[in-house]
Formats: structure tokens, sequence, C-alpha cells
């Protein structure tokens, strides 16, 4: 293996971005098309715990990863359906059920999870896209996970539906303005509570991924709070897929400057460069709001902006 | 009028569940009295106890002392170093009749452990990892610990007398004496076959974040290293990340050469049975308690995991070289001349520290050869 000294920095973000963005990236575009419906998600993190769980065991017991991302969405599904139903009651606060799910789910995933813990499931395969070099690191570091690609077809087609087809048009006016969608003859309810189950359906992948590909094991430490980062990802990307995308991207690779300053011998206020993606969070957020509007782009229904 | 009938409807609601509560409690004196003949012992980890790490290895030990006569092991995993401990500990001794308790995780001690053991005095406290001090903390309570540095200079040993690019990693959580002291260890053995062996360190700054740990392994691969090693709850990701990338990896905690079939050189693992038992036994025969319990290979407090099939001849029976001087006792591997890695003198020629020496569990420095900072 060839001494890449200080090349190791910008090639540990690129490694970081590629490995470690999926689960944002599916859980915020899950959190944006539920919240475009006009609801807010906060059980997803409970839901991407579940999922990996759900993923892993079924990955261990059937022997096939796919079948485990299948029943991560499955388990996605259900929880995301849970909620939305839960919020068409009426008087039900969105944001106190999302707690409530968020702590079901990572409850039920760990007494569930107990027996997968030790045992080693077979993990999904990655696309190598760095024959052409002989390096070593940059071979490893281009092992694109297939998630990751469909994630980001993903948010262009979701892009792209939400502008110019029927059903995005009416899940953008439910999330805009209700009494318009139902003055129109929609059924509120109904889209949200869809809604709210696709946004599941795309954490619970999210977390097939964390246990299936990287860093591929279950464990109850294992999301850390990845869910809670992705919703928040939401609003900084401004209600639009195509910039979760890019958020996602900046997410991951942001986390991995700390560990791969320390490798290359700059070791002072490592926790401080630990902080870094939420520093630069916070740095964009306040460079990019107004005190003359309210967030841009932020559907009109929503309980945070109302 | 309804209103009023609402609320007599929740009192009676009320009162029905205070009635059930007083009677669940009931059960729970049957095998207080059960116990009288056995010795009830109960386990407090703090994650799952097939973590493949630090809990695993005190649950090895749990599972063995459960098979010694007159004694029942109960256990609860998952216990966070909060007020919880102190319940799950006073539920222990009121419901089961514990009578001797191991809280394994190093949070529990202060204030959990002491202020539960002041309560109830017959109860004895064997507490993993801190450091119990005479006339300060109660004398039902007392600590067992490891050292564990031993087996950290032996994988030292073999990985220096392993790597061809002459860089070690290590991945660990956080700068408190206990894993500095192993970092030192493991980058002295590796020196001490070769002087041009480096550690390069990272902290991930907490004991369990899997996603920060397999990106601290996969940036130090990038940079070179060839054999990696690690202080983190459970190393179950980095020995697979290893693995992965086709580099060695030392295990830690507990054995992971299942998951790592290829680049398992060998590992520092606890033994704790050692420790246990003898708690179990003084509490049996009734003997006062050892408030400090501390010992090394010698005394069979730790081990170091069978070596892999990519450990070669040389290193291992460099290794066996040292341990055997280890388990003969005296050996001391922090003497001097020691420097630091910022060039500083921390121990002066002629001088040395015995593993017993209360000094080292106090260590603030990383030795020379180490590429990182507290």
């Amino acid at each position: 293996m060839t001494d890449i000294g200080w090349w190791g920095v910008p090639l540990a973000v690129l490694g970081g971005a590629i490995r470690v963005s999926t689960p944002f990236l599916l859980v915020s575009l899950g959190e944006c098309i539920t919240e475009k419906s006009g609801r807010i998600n906060l059980g997803l993190e409970g839901i991407l715990v579940m999922g990996a769980m759900s993923g892993y065991a079924v990955s261990y017991l059937s022997g096939n990863p796919w079948l485990g991302v299948l029943a991560a969405a499955c388990a996605g599904l259900a929880l995301g359906l849970l909620h939305g139903t839960l919020c068409n009651l009426p008087r039900v606060n969105d944001i106190a059920v999302g707690i409530g799910i968020m702590l079901f789910g990572t409850g039920l995933a760990f007494y569930f999870g107990k027996p997968y813990v030790q045992p080693q499931a077979p993990m999904l395969p990655s696309i190598p896209l760095g024959a052409w070099s002989d390096s070593p690191q940059i071979q490893a570091v281009l092992q694109i996970p297939p998630l990751l690609v469909i994630g980001v077809v993903l948010a262009f087609a979701l892009d792209w539906a939400f502008r110019n087809t029927r059903w995005g048009l009416v899940v953008r006016m439910v999330g805009d303005s209700a009494d318009a969608a139902r003055a129109m003859g929609y059924p509120v309810n109904v889209v949200r509570t869809l809604c709210t189950g696709a946004g599941g359906l795309l954490a619970g992948i999210g977390g097939a991924f964390l246990s299936l590909y990287y860093p591929g094991s279950w464990s109850e430490g294992l999301s850390s709070g990845q869910g809670l980062m992705a919703v928040a990802l939401v609003i900084f990307a401004r209600w639009q897929p195509v910039h979760c995308v890019y958020a996602a991207l900046l997410f991951g690779g942001a986390g991995a400057v700390g560990p791969a300053l320390q490798s290359v011998g700059i070791t002072s206020g490592y926790y401080l460069f630990s902080a870094a993606p939420y520093v630069l969070t916070l740095g964009i957020m306040i460079a990019a709001s107004s005190p003359r509007r309210t967030l841009a782009g932020a559907p009109g229904e929503l309980s945070i902006v109302r | 009028m309804a209103d009023d009938s609402r609320i007599e409807g929740r009192r009676r609601v009320l009162r029905a569940a205070l009635a059930t509560g007083a009677l669940a409690t009931i059960p729970g004196l049957i095998p207080r009295a059960l116990a009288q003949s056995k010795l009830v012992i109960g386990v407090i980890y703090v994650g799952p106890k097939d973590d493949y790490g630090y809990n695993q290895a005190q649950a090895q030990a749990a599972a063995v002392i459960r098979k010694m006569p007159g004694v029942t092991v109960i256990e609860q995993e998952k216990v966070a170093e909060t007020m919880d401990v102190q319940k799950v500990m006073a539920s222990m001794i009121e419901q089961d009749g514990a009578t001797l308790i191991f809280p394994t995780s190093f949070g529990y001690f202060d204030p959990h452990v002491l202020r539960v053991a002041e309560k109830y005095p017959k109860v004895r406290f064997a507490h993993c990892g801190g450091l119990w001090t005479k006339g300060k903390h109660p004398a039902n309570t007392g600590s067992y610990f490891g050292y564990i540095d031993e087996c950290q200079y032996l994988d030292g040993v073999v990985a220096g007398m392993t790597s061809k690019t002459k860089k070690l990693g290590f991945i660990a959580a956080k700068p408190i004496p206990q894993v500095l002291r192993n970092i030192n260890a493991f980058t002295m053995g590796a020196r001490s076959v070769d002087p041009s062996v480096t550690t390069r360190l990272i902290f991930t700054g907490d004991w369990s974040l899997p996603v920060k740990e397999a990106e601290a392994a996969n940036t130090l691969i990038d940079q070179g290293v060839d054999v990696v090693t690690c202080h983190v709850d459970s190393p179950k990701v980095i020995v697979e990340a290893a693995e992965r990338r086709g580099v060695y990896v030392c295990g830690y905690h507990a054995s992971q050469a299942t998951l790592a079939p290829k680049g398992y050189l060998t590992g520092a693992e606890w033994n704790w049975v050692t420790p246990y038992t003898e708690h179990v036994k003084a509490a049996q025969s009734g003997q006062p308690m050892n408030n400090f319990l501390r010992g090394g290979l010698k005394e069979g407090f730790v081990k170091t995991s069978p070596y892999g099939k990519s450990s070669s001849e040389a290193a291992r029976k460099k290794a066996d070289a040292v341990k055997g001087e280890m388990t003969k006792g005296g050996y001391a591997i922090f003497k001097g001349p020691l420097k630091d890695n910022t060039g500083k003198t921390v121990i002066a020629t002629g001088s040395a520290h015995q593993q017993t020496d209360p000094v080292l569990e106090q260590m603030n420095y990383l030795v020379d050869g180490v590429i990182g900072k507290i």
C-alpha cells in the first residue's frame, strides 16, 4: 500500500460521504414526503432502528440480505402507517405521537433484536467503481452501496414527481392547505397517512443499510441519533428532495473529517472536529435564515410553521 | 355531575391499581425465604451481554460461577449508569434476596453503588474497575480489576513483528488512564521488537459509536496501517471492518477470532472468573471481602486469545517468551528511561513501576511512538 499522507483527508471525506450518507438520505427523503403532506414524523429514529433490527434478523435467518431490506421496508411501512393513523384522530399532536413512535420503535427493536447481536448476517454487496485505479485506497473508497444509488435516483424522481405529476400536486396541496384540498374533494387524512407510511418505508430501508452494509452489524448503539439528524436535514434541505442528497453527502463527509485528521497526526481539538457536521449545519442555517420572512419552502400545514 | 362521577371512576381505578401493586409484592417474598440456604448473586451489565466485548467478558464469568454449588445467579442487562442501577440493585436485594452484587460498569460506582451499599450494609458489592479507597468507601464495597496492559504489550509484540508498513492503528473511546495505559503498553510492546514502529491513535469520543468506529478503522487503513486494535466497548465493528479491508487485527475484552478468521492475530481478554470465584467463596464462607482485588496474567485475571493463523511462528515465540517472564512475576512494563511523545521524560532512568503501583492507574501521557494527543 502506498503512503498517501495528506491525501488521506479528502479521500476520507469522499469515502465518508459515500459510506455514511445513505441512511441520512433515505430517512430525509422519507421525512420529506411526510412533511410535504403536512405532517411531521419525529418517530423516524425509532423506525430506523426497527428497520436495522428486522433487516439484520431476516438477512441472518434467510441468508439473503435483499429479503432483509424488504423486511425492513415492511417494518418501516407498518410503523409509518401506525403514526399516520394515530395522527388522524382528532386533537392528536403529531410531534408528541412521533416521540412516542420513536421510543416504541427503539424499544421493540431492542426487545426482538436481543438474539441477533452476536450472529453475523450476510451483507449487501457493493458496486466497485474503483477498478481503474491501482491504489487500494481509491478502490476502497469507490465501493458504491447500491442503496445510495437507489436513494439518489429516487431523490430526482421525487423532485420531478412533486412538480409534474397529479399525485405530487395533491400531496403538496394537502400539505399547504388542507381546506383547499378538502374543497377540491381530496381525502386529506388518507393522503397524509399514505405519505407517512411511505416515509416510514424509506426510513426502514435506511435502517437496513446501517445493519446490512455500513457499519454492517446490529447493536443497540447502531443509530445513535442519525434518524433525528435526518429529520433536521429536511429543514436544512428546504423540503427539496434533491437538496436532501447534497445535505446527506455533506453530512456524511463532514463526519469523516475528525477521524481522518487524527489519522494524519492533526490531533488537537478532535472533539471539535467531531462536532463538525453540527457546526456546519448551524453555520449554514444562520447564513440562510432571514428575520424578515419565514422558512422558504415550508409546507403551510406543518405544525412547526403554523 | 358528570364530572363528579368521572373523578369517582378515576379514584376507583387508582385504588384497584394500588391493590394489585400490593399483591404483586407478595410473590417477591417467597424466593427470599427460599434463598436462605443458597447464595444469591446479582450481576448487572451496562449493555447486552453478548456484545463480543466488555459485557460478554463479564457474562462469561457469571456463567461459570452459576455452576458452582449453592449459588443462584440473577442477571440484568442494559442498565444505565443512572438511578436505574440503584433501583435494579435494590430490587435484586429486596425481591430476590441477593447478598452479593457485581455491578460491572465503571460509572455505577460513584454515587450509585456507594449509596445502595450504605442502605444495605450486609450485602457485598464487588465493582469492576473503581478505585476503592480505605476509609473513604464502605467496607461492604470493593473493586476488582485486571492488568490487561500485559496482554496489550504482548499484542504489541505480535503486531510489531507482523506489520509490514510499520504502522499500527489504535481506536480508543476516551482518554482516561486505563485506556492510555493500554495504548502505551501496546506501542511499547511493538517497539520492543522494532523501534521504527509507530501507533496512530484515534479517539472516537464515546464507548459505543459503531459508525465512527468503522470510519476510524477505514481512515487508518487508508493511511497504510496494517494492524488495528482498539479499546471500545464492543470491538465487533472494528474487527469486521479490518477483516473486510484485509488487514490484521488484535482483539479486546473477549475473543473476536470468529469474526476475523483471516486477520485475527491475538487479543487481550479478561478472565473475570478468577475475581468472581474469589468473591463468591469469601461470601459463602463468611470471610470479609477483599476490597481491592487486582491481578494480571500471573494471577489469572487476564489472558491472551489463542494465536490466529496469520501470526508467524517467530512472533508467537517472541510473545510467549515475554509472557513467560510476566507470569514469573515482578515484570515491569513501565520502567525508565521512558519518554512521552512530546519528548518529556516521564519515568527516570533506574526507576520502575510494578504493575500494582497505583501511579499507573493515574496515567496521563502517551509514550514515544504514539502519534496522537490526549
